[in-house]
C-alpha cells in the first residue's frame, strides 16, 4: 500500500492512500512498522495523516492499535490527522478516540504535538 | 421459523434497579410533558410512537437461551443460561399433545450458558425427554457439577425427565428438531460453538462467545462461509472494537463492527447483537445498536443488512 512519509523535524507524517481494510490491512502494518520503530522517547512523533484514507476497516483499525501501544511502549507518540467524515465516523464508533489523539488538520497536529515542527511545516 | 429470545445478556444475569426504573419514568413522563400528551390516546400514541425502546422497555437481564421453533411437537433452543426458566415456564404452561420433549444446542459449558438448568422446570417432569447437544467432552460433567452439594439443593440424579447427552462434531451435520444443524469452533477460553440450522431453505446461525482475531483471514474466511447467506445471525457484540483489540483481547468475545463486516461478507439478511455486556444499562445498549446501525449505512454495499438489538421475549419471524 502506498504510505508516503515527510518528516518536519522531529515529527514524521505518514499519509497512507486508499482504503486500510481486510485485503491490506497487514501491508499497512508493515508499511508503518519501520517508521513505529523509530517512534520513541526523544525519538520522532508520529502524525497519521489520513486526508487520502475513505474507508478503515476493523482489521485495519487494529493496526493502528498495535502500532499505538508499541509507539507508547517505547515512550513515542502517535495521533492521528485529518480524516475524512466516515473515517471519522468510525473512529468514534469503534471508540478509538479513546486511545488517539485526533485534529481536525495535519497542522494542528504538529502544533501539538511539536511547536519547533511548526516551523519547518510552514516553511 | 420465529427465534424467540429468553435470554440476551453476557457472563452474569442482571436486573433493572427501582432507581432504573424511576429515571425511565422522570425521562418519559419529562417528554410527554414536552410533547402535550393530555389524554389517554395521546398516551398511546406518544409510548408506541415518540418514546426510545429504551425508555419505554427495557432489554432484560436473562443469560442466553433462544428458542428456535420447530414444526413438529417439541421444542428447540441454544443454551441453557437464567433464560431457561422463563423457557421452561412456558413450557409447561402450553397445551401438550404427548410427553414434553426439548432439544437443547449448548454453544459451550461457562457457567451463565447453563445456569438455568436447575430451574428448567421440564428437567423435573417424569416422562419428559431431554437431549443435550454440544461438543464438547465436559458436557454431561458440567451439568452434573451445578447441581452437586454443597452448590445446589437438588442433584442431577434426582432429575425426574430423561435427559441424555449427545455429543456431537464440528463441521459435521447432524438433522436435529427438523433442521439441518451445523456446529463450528469458536475461539473463547475453552472452546465454544456456534450452531448454522437449515430448515426450508432459511438458515439461522447462533454464534456467540466468539472472538474473531483480526489478523487471520482465513478465520474470517471461515466465519464468512458459516454465516454465508444467512436470514438470521446471532452474534456476540459484546465489546466496543477498542475493547475488543485492547484490553478485553483474548476474553472470547467480539464487537459490533466486526459482526455488522462479516455479516457484509457473507451477505446475511439480519444481523442480531447479543450477550450484552452486564454492565450497560438500556440506554448504553441503545445507544450501540443506533451506532451500529450507522455503521452499517457506513459501509453498505449492494446489500442492506438488518441490524437489531437482542433483548429478552424479542421474537424475530424468519
Amino acid at each position: 500500500m502506498d504510505i508516503k512519509n515527510k518528516t518536519y523535524s522531529n515529527v514524521l507524517v505518514l499519509s497512507p492512500v486508499g482504503r486500510i481494510d481486510h485485503a491490506n490491512s497487514e501491508d499497512f502494518r508493515n508499511g508503518v512498522a519501520p517508521f513505529i520503530d523509530r517512534c520513541k522517547t526523544d525519538g520522532e512523533r508520529i502524525v497519521l495523516d489520513l486526508a487520502g484514507v475513505d474507508y478503515i476497516s476493523s482489521a485495519g483499525l487494529r493496526c493502528f492499535m498495535l502500532a499505538e501501544k508499541q509507539a507508547r511502549a517505547q515512550g513515542g507518540l502517535v495521533v492521528v490527522a485529518a480524516m475524512q467524515p466516515v473515517v471519522k465516523e468510525i473512529f468514534e464508533i469503534s471508540r478509538f478516540t479513546l486511545v488517539f489523539e485526533t485534529f481536525a488538520t495535519v497542522r494542528e497536529a504538529i502544533a501539538k504535538v511539536s511547536p519547533a515542527a511548526l516551523k519547518a511545516y510552514q516553511a | 421459523m420465529l427465534v424467540r429470545f429468553w435470554g440476551t445478556r453476557g457472563s452474569i444475569p442482571v436486573a433493572l434497579t427501582s432507581a432504573d426504573i424511576r429515571r425511565k419514568i422522570e425521562a418519559a413522563l419529562a417528554l410527554a410533558i414536552a410533547q402535550g400528551v393530555d389524554s389517554p390516546d395521546k398516551l398511546r400514541s406518544f409510548i408506541a410512537n415518540d418514546l426510545d425502546f429504551s425508555l419505554s422497555q427495557t432489554y432484560g437481564g436473562h443469560s442466553p437461551c433462544v428458542q428456535i421453533e420447530t414444526n413438529r411437537a417439541g421444542y428447540l433452543a441454544c443454551d441453557m443460561g437464567s433464560g431457561a426458566r422463563a423457557f421452561g415456564g412456558r413450557i409447561m404452561s402450553s397445551p401438550q399433545s404427548g410427553p414434553v420433549e426439548v432439544d437443547v444446542l449448548m454453544s459451550h459449558v461457562h457457567w451463565d450458558h447453563i445456569m438455568g438448568f436447575p430451574f428448567f422446570a421440564p428437567a423435573y417432569v417424569p416422562g419428559a425427554r431431554i437431549r443435550i447437544f454440544g461438543c464438547h467432552d465436559v458436557l454431561e460433567k458440567a451439568f452434573r457439577l451445578q447441581q452437586s452439594a454443597p452448590c445446589f439443593p437438588v442433584d442431577f440424579s434426582r432429575l425426574a425427565a430423561n435427559i441424555e447427552f449427545v455429543k456431537l462434531e464440528a463441521g459435521k451435520t447432524v438433522d436435529i428438531a427438523g433442521f439441518r444443524v451445523t456446529p463450528k469452533l469458536q475461539r473463547h477460553t475453552g472452546d465454544s460453538y456456534g450452531y448454522r440450522l437449515e430448515r426450508d431453505g432459511k438458515a439461522i446461525v447462533y454464534s456467540t462467545d466468539s472472538e474473531h482475531k483480526l489478523e487471520d483471514p482465513s478465520e474470517t474466511d471461515a466465519f464468512v462461509e458459516f454465516f454465508r447467506n444467512a436470514d438470521l445471525v446471532i452474534f456476540d457484540a459484546m465489546y466496543s472494537l477498542l475493547e475488543a483489540v485492547s484490553v478485553k483481547e483474548d476474553w472470547g468475545h467480539s464487537s459490533n463492527m466486526v459482526g455488522v463486516e462479516l455479516a457484509q461478507l457473507a451477505h446475511v439478511k439480519h444481523l442480531c447483537m447479543f450477550h450484552h455486556e452486564p454492565a450497560f444499562d438500556d440506554q448504553r445498549i441503545q445507544s450501540v445498536l443506533n451506532e451500529t446501525i450507522r455503521f452499517e449505512q457506513l459501509t453498505r454495499g449492494s446489500q442492506a443488512l438488518m441490524v437489531s438489538a437482542a433483548f429478552d421475549g424479542m421474537e424475530i419471524e424468519v
